[in-house]
């Protein structure tokens, strides 16, 4: 096993991009990003990187400037949170119809209003629709590892689109903690160079982002719909590939204690881990609790996700963002994914964590033992904001 | 698992004493998580740092709220902020202070071990700058033998360059003038 080396979160994710050796970066800071980008700029003004780093006046230009890199061939990166990616989202729809392989990592921020730095989910469900592939990690180690089996998976041939990485702002990317660093000859070998199959070259003219009239355009919104769908098998061959290389397998819902368990929590991103302590505090007081986490946000991995609950009694669903006027957007499609079968289990709906609120383990506890009652006294699919005063 | 909180003012270190402390943890192989209380950093207000250390991976994503250890690099500190809250009744209190430890002790009305010393002032003679957050790891290395000296060495070399040499003597001298009581 590799040496374990301390670092920030945030500087591991851009060792991993400069390890990925990506041609264009473009990105513009903004808290809590800024330290990815600080240190590739660094790493490219350094002559450590050998990429050009094009610094642009907005968001919505960094996505820009990587769309246009991307459809010259260029392996491009870009990473942002909150307001920078409500910005961005004009160009986030274009960067998946236009089926560019751009990777970008989302460092999680709550969006305005009230002003808030700190983290949530609300950044990245504003463009939950823009048709990329979206990752959720739970730890340092995750950050970086997922770079590299997103650029590999965007660039398949059969896949081609944009991966979005998010990883909770401050909760990981303000963190020190061990990261295991991959050799550059292993990583070489698992993301040899891209080789675009339609690219933008002046020898070759092709048109790109062309107008689609309506007899057209469904066919087309079709053809991406399908073609990100059918990326499912890709995606857990990547896994599969990056495992069998670094020894760390993902999948996209992971569970912990789940098997046997009559409640299950159910979370995505940095929560996973807080959680599993939980579970095994209630494990440990006799209680049958589990844990199933979604790593993988879109395309929504439905049948993975009724597999791992459809035996519970009931789901205490974790949302980090709120869908003003639903629910939280995890328990929306969880519910969707076992409405089809009689046999289901309760679900019960708690946001938690936003703006960065601190979420312990007994706070995980707290939202079992709420869920647990209420569902006994009728209340089947309740929806509430947790630990809100007044 | 151990826990640990530092208290300090911006500006002072106390996010840079956190992350220090981990990286020597993690250099000896061992698991360690440092992180500040997140927020906008602003010169001379109360701030946060948290640390944990553990031979096991770590799980936990919150903050520490019932520290073994606490950690203080302002003594302005000691009578605005509540800085022994949650800590464990076998815990470790380390602060700065040019006050005997007797006298701390009575400020803080606490039963737990106490470590003092005039850590501002090290920094001054040694660094030249009241920046008390390696002087401050030197005591808590002595009141808690946490890590290894010698584990803090690359650590401070990488953060510190040019200057690291006086910071490990200001360490070092921090480590011997430490007086603890009970």
């Amino acid at each position: 096993m590799a040496k374990r080396i301390g670092m920030e979160v945030s500087i591991a994710a851009a060792e991993a991009v400069k390890q990925a050796n990506v041609d264009v970066i473009s990105a513009y800071p903004i808290t809590p990003q800024t330290h990815i980008v600080e240190h590739l700029a660094e790493l490219v003004a350094n002559g450590d990187l050998d990429a050009d780093f094009f610094c642009v006046e907005s968001e919505h230009s960094a996505l820009s400037v990587c769309v246009g890199a991307a459809a010259t061939g260029a392996r491009t990166f870009t990473c942002t949170s909150s307001q920078g990616l409500a910005l961005m989202s004009e160009i986030t729809y274009i960067a998946s119809g236009l089926r560019l392989p751009i990777v970008m990592i989302v460092s999680n921020r709550t969006l305005s209003a009230p002003l808030s730095i700190w983290n949530d989910h609300s950044d990245v469900m504003s463009i939950r629709d823009c048709g990329w592939i979206q990752f959720f990690v739970e730890n340092g180690q995750e950050s970086y590892d997922h770079v590299f089996a997103a650029y590999r998976l965007a660039e398949e041939n059969s896949v081609l689109f944009p991966v979005i990485i998010n990883m909770d702002g401050f909760i990981l990317s303000h963190v020190i903690e061990p990261i295991e660093l991959i050799e550059q000859g292993k990583i070489d070998q698992f993301l040899p160079p891209y080789q675009p199959v339609h690219q933008l070259h002046p020898d070759h003219p092709v048109t790109m982002g062309a107008f689609a009239l309506p007899a057209i355009f469904a066919e087309t919104k079709k053809a991406q719909e399908e073609a990100l769908r059918s990326s499912m098998p890709k995606i857990i061959e990547t896994w599969k590939a990056f495992g069998d290389m670094s020894g760390r397998y993902y999948h996209p819902v992971e569970t912990y204690q789940a098997e046997d368990a009559d409640t299950l929590l159910v979370t995505m991103g940095s929560y996973g881990e807080t959680a599993s302590v939980a579970v095994d505090k209630m494990r440990e007081a006799g209680r049958s609790v589990g844990l199933v986490k979604i790593r993988l946000w879109r395309p929504f991995p439905f049948d993975d996700l009724k597999k791992a609950t459809l035996h519970a009694k009931q789901l205490v669903v974790i949302d980090r963002a709120i869908s003003v006027g639903a629910c939280g957007p995890v328990a929306s499609e969880v519910k969707a994914a076992l409405y089809g079968n009689d046999q289901r289990p309760s679900v019960y709906n708690f946001v938690a964590g936003i703006s960065g609120r601190d979420v312990t383990p007994s706070d995980f506890v707290k939202m079992v033992d709420k869920a647990e009652i209420e569902i006994a006294e009728g209340n089947k699919e309740g929806f509430e904001i947790y630990g809100v005063r007044g | 698992m151990i826990e640990i909180r530092f208290h300090g003012r911006g500006g002072q270190g106390a996010v840079t004493s956190a992350e220090l402390l981990a990286l020597a943890a993690i250099e000896e192989g061992k698991y360690a998580q440092a992180f500040p209380s997140f927020g906008p950093e602003r010169r001379g207000a109360p701030v946060l740092a948290f640390c944990r250390i553990s031979d096991q991976p770590i799980k936990i994503r919150a903050n520490i709220y019932e520290p073994d250890l606490v950690v203080v690099l302002d003594a302005s500190l000691l009578k605005v902020v509540n800085v022994a809250a949650g800590l464990k009744p076998e815990g470790i209190l380390v602060t700065t202070s040019s006050d005997s430890p007797e006298k701390v002790k009575e400020t803080l009305k606490i039963k737990n071990r106490l470590g003092v010393v005039d850590a501002v002032k090290i920094a001054r003679e040694v660094l030249g700058l009241p920046i008390t957050n390696t002087t401050m790891l030197g005591s808590l290395l002595k009141a808690s033998g946490l890590v290894k000296k010698e584990s803090f060495i690359l650590p401070l070399k990488g953060r510190f360059g040019r200057v690291a040499e006086k910071n490990i003597s200001a360490f070092e001298r921090a480590y011997q003038e430490t007086i603890l009581i009970q």
